[in-house]
């Protein structure tokens, strides 16, 4: 953890969130498809892409320095900003398979983190 | 009561099947996408925007990118979205699994034991739910 600077991580924080705001307008875009496939070209979902290319650009800033150990994980952050905003904007309900798939998932990805170079 | 009204009346705790599946194509397309990215970066010989366009990995890579996110949006016009998001996780599965394979990667004991606790993580979040 001492070789990864702060800088890095708070840049990895914003990455997660700016992504997860991105799935949130992906998910407000993708209800617009229920009027026809080809409501797939809307503002929303437009919005949501270029709102992940931000925090794709952010995480490679973020992920220059320091150790991929404790960088990678961080992405996976996001899944439970999104499980707030799920709750919070489109009224998810938290379940217990929910918090648990999502313990695993997050442990899963620091381990690939370690096993990454 | 017709029969429309009897299927929204289906117990709504179990998640359906087709949103996972879409997403689980999404996660595949991902991956290949990566892979194709990496080989498209480890023969670009003149960067620059007139090199990257004429790298035909790098251009499929983007091509299966952009197929992937029409899979993902395909799969949230009918899923929740606290459910599907993390599933996309599976990407580091098929990367590490492809990398092994076509890019002979050494395999490495804690991105194996990372891959197999996502898979776990992901089947438990496609299990019966309760509030």
């Amino acid at each position: 953890m001492s070789g990864t600077p702060v800088s890095s991580m708070l840049l990895m924080l914003v990455a997660s969130l700016i992504g997860s705001s991105g799935a949130v307008l992906l998910k407000l875009g993708a209800m617009e498809l229920n009027k026809g496939f080809w409501h797939i070209l809307n503002l929303k979902l437009a919005a949501g892409v270029a709102v992940y290319l931000v925090s794709w650009y952010v995480f490679v800033l973020g992920i220059r320095h320091g150790e991929l150990s404790v960088l990678y994980p961080m992405v996976s952050l996001g899944y439970i900003w999104t499980l707030l905003w799920a709750r919070l904007f489109f009224k998810e309900p938290f379940t217990r398979e929910k918090f648990a798939g999502l313990a695993l998932i997050l442990l899963g990805v620091f381990f690939v983190g370690l096993g990454s170079k | 009561m017709n029969s429309t009204a009897a299927n929204l009346a289906r117990p709504t705790d179990v998640p359906p099947r087709r949103p996972l599946v879409l997403v689980f194509g999404c996660t595949v397309l991902g991956a290949a996408a990566q892979i194709f990215m990496k080989f498209g970066a480890n023969r670009l010989t003149h960067p620059g925007l007139i090199g990257m366009a004429t790298n035909l990995p790098l251009f499929c890579g983007l091509v299966l990118y952009g197929l992937s996110t029409v899979l993902l949006v395909l799969a949230l016009k009918d899923g929740e979205l606290s459910l599907l998001y993390p599933v996309i996780a599976l990407t580091y599965v098929w990367v590490t699994v492809l990398s092994l394979v076509l890019l002979h990667d050494k395999p490495n004991p804690y991105k194996l034991a990372g891959i197999a606790i996502i898979v776990i993580g992901v089947s438990v979040l496609g299990r019966r739910g309760k509030r």
